[in-house]
């Protein structure tokens, strides 16, 4: 898969290492972006009140 | 296909971490920053706003409307630059996720004979109680509103079921007492991380600071020991 994705890459090596570490900065930007918040409400585990009213 | 199978499950592992990572650190570290900026903006505009008013009684702030932000918590036992907006209400979804601190609407205010109860994160979304194990007696917690400071005092901590609302009461623990004392409580979640149980701060107030005479001496001479 990874292998696949390294061949797919245009330009020498040290080029496609460039692209590489752009396409994970934009992936772990989407995911603290959007994706984690998403799911923390998904597992809430952040109760803070007393009776129990939210 | 064995070897797809296997890059699918490193990434899982990792993405796994990398949450933790987002929630435990990023997350806390990123909004803390930002409620703390948020923090002095608005004291620099009440500042601005600041009279003569409130020298010889204090200025107790009306009950605010949900997510309306009336007062700031100061903690220097929290660290020096803290600083977390406190809104009404108490709900996730309007004050204490996207705010920070949240005010029970059925407590009292500052200054009044009775109980101003609070609950924030413990994590999370800033966090603003993250440190509220570490406050030892006699720490100064300052509410600070748009006229100036109320200074409370630490005294103890218990750790309750999250039914028991009596520690809200005017009285803590004593719900068919009249109040004869100003008291803060702080709730929050315990353990870390966990909906177990719940652990509540009681200060009791020890002073007022009109705006107009700058902040108070708990606040500009730091935590002792």
């Amino acid at each position: 898969m990874y292998g696949a994705l390294w061949r797919s890459l245009p330009g020498p090596a040290w080029v496609r290492v460039i692209l590489v570490l752009i396409i994970v900065a934009a992936v772990v930007a989407a995911l603290f972006t959007w994706v984690f918040p998403w799911v923390q409400e998904l597992v809430d585990t952040q109760d803070v009140t007393v009776g129990g009213t939210t | 296909m064995l070897g797809v199978l296997g890059e699918l499950l490193l990434t899982a592992g990792v993405l796994v971490f990398l949450f933790l990572f987002w929630q435990l650190f990023w997350n806390d570290w990123v909004v803390r920053g930002e409620q703390n900026d948020r923090g002095s903006q608005i004291s620099r505009e009440w500042d601005d706003q600041a009279s003569d008013a409130g020298h010889d009684d204090p200025i107790i702030p009306e009950q605010p409307d949900d997510g309306e932000v009336f007062a700031q918590l100061r903690v220097p036992r929290f660290g020096e630059d803290y600083v977390s907006q406190i809104a009404g209400g108490v709900s996730k979804a309007v004050t204490l996720d996207p705010i920070g601190l949240g005010h029970y609407p059925d407590t009292q205010m500052p200054g009044e004979d009775g109980n101003f109860a609070i609950a924030g994160h413990r994590n999370t979304h800033g966090a603003p109680l993250n440190k509220v194990a570490e406050l030892q007696p006699g720490d100064a917690i300052v509410v600070e509103t748009k006229d100036g400071w109320f200074t409370y005092r630490y005294r103890n901590t218990e750790y309750v079921q999250p039914s028991q609302v009596d520690v809200i009461a005017a009285v803590p623990g004593h719900p068919d007492e009249d109040p004869v004392d100003s008291v803060i409580t702080l709730t929050s979640c315990n353990p870390f991380m966990s909906t177990a149980e719940r652990i509540i701060s009681y200060g009791v107030l020890e002073s007022w600071t009109p705006r107009a005479d700058g902040p108070p001496a708990a606040l500009t001479d730091g935590v002792e020991g």
